[in-house]
């Protein structure tokens, strides 16, 4: 059910990636009244993905700033930093915050984000995170030539700070508990052409190893492994064992979660006066049956951010975006679109300059998920085609997926 | 004043398509559009810098390979985020079976 009373105005929770991206869009559709956005961080919104990546190699880490104060001051956002949303009065409209102000709203979006998940095992909070600026400059000033590092968790953000501190002349090892890297986002023989490279590099990528406890040593650390029979010393420990998304608001004022803040296919909460997006929330994919997921992406806080200004403001757009990131590791560039799971058939095609795309077919030979590795961007703009075929529920013919000579963009027409 | 100076032989550029050119050290992407004229814009892309021709072309839209980030190539105007600045755009004409551009 939408609430029809007026909206004047509008209250964000978190002032990162997605909570930005809604100020900006409320404007851009033209919403004239009063736009607060209030995050515990002490920054203006800016960029994460950089922090694992280029900006981690940078002698002194600046942010990419979403949201620069200037711009919040021209589109008349007001930016309550460093503050937290403590608790909802959902039946008065109103956000009380840590400093025990209190904000009324007509709309209120949870953008809270995910924070990073801290390792379940002895001695597991001195492995550091990476989730936030303040985190890449604390990890940063440990780093430099000579360095150990061992990074726990061969996910993405495991492996871009592994190839950034192996860049910055570090000695790095990475652990994971799976028989294999990257489990989770991508494809076994994608993954593979990223561990070979790590490899190259000098960094192990050991997969199977179960840490059990991590402890002081001096100056430096112990990681004891199950079946090693000494434990690997190193002077810096990461953790890069995924997040966990902020539900705590959302739960304590009542609202339904499920793995995340659950909204339905319009991003709307339980409540009609309150929306949520981005890494915080899990929704149902209409492109994939409908199945609920939570997706910690960039472009899926843009896509969601514009379905959820467009919603709070009145609108009915069904967020249907087809799922999308990216990973820079080296000079490698890894792209992905969409979802497959066990059922899907792949299809390869291999340009021969060294990058590669691997398409999955789902059994009624729908295209759902393409992911490309390659130096740089060179799977860019194919990856964004089969995107677009995804989203189309295009059934696009194997062979022509598997000649690298036919333009993927012609299917697009066909 | 003008300065007009060669990119490219025409055919260069498929239509509906993109090529990268680099005159004195700067780069410039050349555009083709469905209509069959040219356009020309700086070569990189205003958010983080990545060539614009890596990047899909659909009709008057260029979108950058690296985020997706999206300019209309024939005024340059930024469509969204994450651009916050627009595309520097350059005067084209096609003379002999070559483009020209106006560096200006
Ligand atoms: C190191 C790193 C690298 C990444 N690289 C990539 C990449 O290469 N490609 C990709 O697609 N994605 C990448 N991501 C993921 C991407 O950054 C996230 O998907 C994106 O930031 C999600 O935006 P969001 O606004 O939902 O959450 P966030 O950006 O996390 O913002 C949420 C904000 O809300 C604040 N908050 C939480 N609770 C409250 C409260 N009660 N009151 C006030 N404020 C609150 C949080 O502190 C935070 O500042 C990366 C993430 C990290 C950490
Ligand atoms: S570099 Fe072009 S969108 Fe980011």
């Amino acid at each position: 059910m939408a609430a029809t009373d007026s909206v004047e105005r509008i209250v964000l929770v978190g002032a990162g990636e997605c909570g930005a991206r809604v100020a900006r869009v409320l404007r851009e559709q033209g919403f004239a009244g009063e736009i607060t956005m209030i995050g515990d961080e002490p920054h203006a919104p800016y960029e994460r993905p950089p922090l694992s990546k280029a900006a981690l190699i940078d002698d002194e880490i600046s942010p990419v700033e979403v949201l620069p104060a200037t711009r919040l001051a021209e589109l008349g956002v007001e930016l309550i930093a460093g503050t937290a949303v403590e608790s909802l009065d959902r039946d008065r409209r109103l956000a009380v915050l840590s400093d025990r102000d209190e904000v009324t709203y007509d709309r209120l979006l949870l953008a809270t984000g995910a924070r990073a998940r801290t390792l379940p095992i002895a001695g597991g909070e001195l492995a550091l995170t990476l989730r936030t600026i303040d985190d890449a400059r604390a990890l940063r000033s440990r780093l430099g030539p000579g360095r150990s590092v061992v990074v726990i968790g061969a996910g993405l953000i495991g492996l871009e700070v592994a190839a950034s501190a192996s860049q910055l002349g570090c000695d790095v090892a990475v652990l994971e508990a799976a028989p294999r890297a990257l489990g989770r986002a991508l494809p076994a023989e994608m993954a593979d052409v990223l561990v070979k490279r790590h490899a190259d590099e000098g960094v192990e990528v050991l997969c199977g190893v179960v840490p059990t406890d991590i402890t002081r040593l001096g100056g430096r650390f112990a990681v004891g492994v199950g079946g090693f029979d000494q434990p690997i010393t190193a002077d810096v420990v990461i953790a890069g064992v995924g997040a966990t998304p902020n539900v705590e608001l959302a739960r304590a004022s009542g609202l339904s979660c499920e793995n995340g803040i659950a909204v339905d296919d319009r991003l709307r909460t339980d409540d009609p006066a309150i929306f949520a997006a981005g890494d915080c929330c899990s929704f149902p994919h209409p492109l994939y049956e409908g199945r609920r997921i939570r997706l910690e992406s960039w472009r899926n806080a843009h896509d969601q951010a514009v379905v959820a200004a467009a919603n709070m403001l009145g609108g009915n757009e069904q967020h249907s975006a087809v799922p999308w990131f990216w990973s820079d590791q080296y000079d490698i560039g890894l792209q992905h679109a969409g979802l497959a799971d066990e059922t899907a058939s792949s299809v390869v095609r291999d340009s021969g300059d060294g990058s590669q795309i691997r398409f999955a077919l789902a059994p009624d030979g729908r295209l759902v998920a393409a992911s490309g590795v390659g130096p740089g961007i060179s799977t860019a703009k194919d990856i964004r085609v089969a995107e677009m075929l995804i989203a189309a529920g295009n059934r696009p013919d194997a062979e022509t997926l598997a000649d690298p000579s036919v333009s993927l963009k012609r299917l697009l027409k066909s | 004043m003008s300065n007009w100076t060669k990119a490219c032989n025409a055919d260069a550029v498929d239509c509906e398509d993109v090529i990268p050119v680099a005159i004195d050290g700067h780069d410039y992407a050349v555009y083709r559009s469905p209509d069959d004229d040219y356009f020309a814009t700086d070569g990189h892309c205003t958010h983080e810098a990545f060539p614009l021709a890596d990047g899909l072309v659909m009709d008057n839209i260029i979108e950058c390979p690296k985020h997706n980030g999206r300019f209309d190539y024939t005024t340059g105007e930024g469509q969204g985020a994450p651009i916050c600045e627009n595309l520097r755009t350059y005067p084209v004409k096609v003379e002999g079976g070559s483009v020209y551009i106006d560096l200006g």
